[in-house]
């Protein structure tokens, strides 16, 4: 049986999200999926779905939902109260939903992308293998004022009080981990040195493609020919800029290669807010 | 060049992948070696690998899960890369790709061939004249790169990229001739406009070239052009193809 979550207010950027496409880089589709994979991860199992299902991911300002079936949910990612009617309840916690209840989120005061999560996962369109909307691939690009999201609704819940407890791993560093890119070798000292004593801004550019960071590093490096790239490649650009490569990125790029963050750093990376800072320093793969 | 020319590089580039550098200049004799080395190891691992991604003279190798021992990794890969064999049973094709190289669809045209010092029957004589190579697919969905572009052509890209080029635009960047799959920014300059659909999500192949495909553009006119827009939209064009 379905019902659906229809969408009151879509929030900033909001969009469906699995773990994303694989097996169709060669065909130059972007791999997708959650910018803070662990939140969207927690999820997903403080639910006990199937690691691949599909959750509401939002941007700086959450969407508001209302329910048209009962279900469960689960709010992770971002700090924030969400409140059910009205009524406050708990983050990284299950939520009992019943028929005509509306979801708001309040009081985000930290990180970035919050995930909304359904028991069994939100039944939209397949394409490629994932559910994970991206442009000229799924139908919609984001979600929309009145859109109507199918999901299966849950006939036994039985109430679950415990929650999973889940440190958060974001909010405290602003460190970013990252290795040696292939092309790092290239950058002279004074450019290693800027490189891993600066503090970099979150640029207001930040989307699911990349972030970009908003000082200039001074940039001699010989133009190349497109390589592969993964979510997580710090570009540097012709102009000097640096860019962190996420979610959504294309599966080649033409700019040297610098560093590559840690699967970890990519999730806190995701979770910073425009104008915040970080530094970048650099791991081995041996330890 | 012989087969024992050509060296790789390893290089661990994130917990999960190996990069793979042919130490050589960028040719069709590199790329034929890169295709047949990345058939071998998607052969070899299946199930271990996720896939391998192929640039001019690159290979990402995307495996499952963290690699544990780098070093253990290289040796596989190494020995993979002496083994000898077959290209497996793929058959690359030679695609015709109807092109109408006209001002009116394509407004950049006129300012290209002045800037080139060129008539466009010449540039058109230069652009339809080689059989490109289609190296990999990358940038966005369907988007082919293409060697072997005629140096009277070539033209450094835009150093501002455009906000919108359309669907369908053929254009040149540097070195490299291509199509635009859909509507995008980008710094190359448009001379064309083909009415093929490079890439389509309801076929289980989304585009339809593969690595090692060559590719012939077609000089149409408007009429034409039209007629297989038509012909696109109700599902019944294929583009001519040869095996070669």
């Amino acid at each position: 049986m379905n019902a659906i979550v229809e969408v009151i207010s879509p929030g900033l950027y909001s969009t469906i999200q699995d773990l994303g496409r694989t097996g169709y880089g060669k065909y130059g589709v972007p791999k997708s999926g959650p910018m803070d994979l662990r939140s969207f991860l927690l999820a997903n199992s403080i639910l006990n779905n199937n690691e691949n299902c599909a959750v509401i991911e939002w941007t700086i300002i959450p969407p508001v939902l209302r329910f048209h079936g009962d279900t469960i949910i689960a709010v992770t990612g971002a700090i924030c109260t969400p409140f059910l009617n009205d009524i406050p309840c708990k983050m990284n916690h299950q939520i009992n939903i019943k028929k005509g209840d509306v979801l708001t989120l309040k009081n985000v005061i930290g990180g970035v992308i919050g995930f909304v999560g359904i028991y069994k996962g939100f039944s939209t369109g397949v394409v490629l293998n994932s559910r994970s909307y991206y442009n000229n691939i799924t139908e919609f690009v984001k979600l929309s004022k009145s859109d109507k999201l199918p999901f299966e609704k849950s006939i036994k819940y039985t109430p679950q009080y415990a929650a999973l407890s889940a440190p958060i791993f974001w909010n405290e560093t602003d460190i970013i981990y990252a290795y040696k890119g292939p092309e790092y070798c290239q950058l002279n000292e004074g450019q290693n040195q800027q490189l891993l004593n600066s503090e970099f801004i979150i640029s207001k550019d930040r989307n699911r493609m990349a972030i970009p960071l908003d000082n200039d590093l001074k940039n001699d490096l010989p133009s190349m020919f497109s390589t592969p790239v993964l979510p997580g490649t710090v570009q540097l650009t012709p102009s000097g800029k640096l860019i962190v490569l996420m979610r959504d990125c294309q599966t080649t790029g033409g700019y040297p290669r610098i560093l590559q963050l840690t699967t970890d750093s990519i999730d806190i990376i995701a979770q910073k807010r425009i104008g915040e800072t970080i530094r970048l320093q650099l791991k081995s793969f041996e330890t | 060049m012989s087969k024992k020319d050509i060296r790789f590089q390893y290089i661990r580039y994130s917990e999960n992948t190996i990069l793979v550098k042919g130490l050589t200049t960028i040719d069709d004799f590199l790329h034929k070696e890169l295709l047949f080395y990345k058939n071998k190891i998607e052969n070899h691992y299946n199930k271990v690998i996720v896939e391998v991604i192929l640039s001019f003279n690159w290979l990402l190798v995307i495996y499952v899960s963290a690699i544990e021992n780098f070093y253990s990794e290289v040796l596989q890969l190494k020995s993979l890369a002496r083994k000898g064999g077959k290209l497996d049973d793929h058959e690359n094709r030679l695609w015709k790709i109807p092109v109408c190289y006209s001002s009116k669809l394509t407004p950049e045209l006129t300012y290209f061939a002045e800037m080139k010092s060129l008539s466009v029957e010449e540039i058109i004589k230069a652009h339809t004249t080689p059989l490109y190579t289609v190296f990999f697919i990358g940038f966005l969905p369907g988007f082919v790169y293409l060697g072997g572009l005629n140096k009277e052509l070539v033209t450094p890209r835009k150093s501002t990229p455009s906000p919108k080029i359309e669907k369908g635009t053929v254009a040149i960047g540097g070195s490299q001739t291509g199509v635009y799959p859909c509507d995008s920014p980008g710094g190359w300059y448009g001379i064309g406009k083909t009415p093929v659909n490079f890439f389509d999500v309801t076929v289980s192949k989304p585009c339809f070239v593969s690595p090692g495909d060559k590719i012939q553009f077609i000089s149409i006119d408007e009429c034409v052009y039209n007629d297989i827009s038509i012909l696109i939209n109700s599902k019944v064009y294929q583009p001519e193809s040869s095996i070669l």
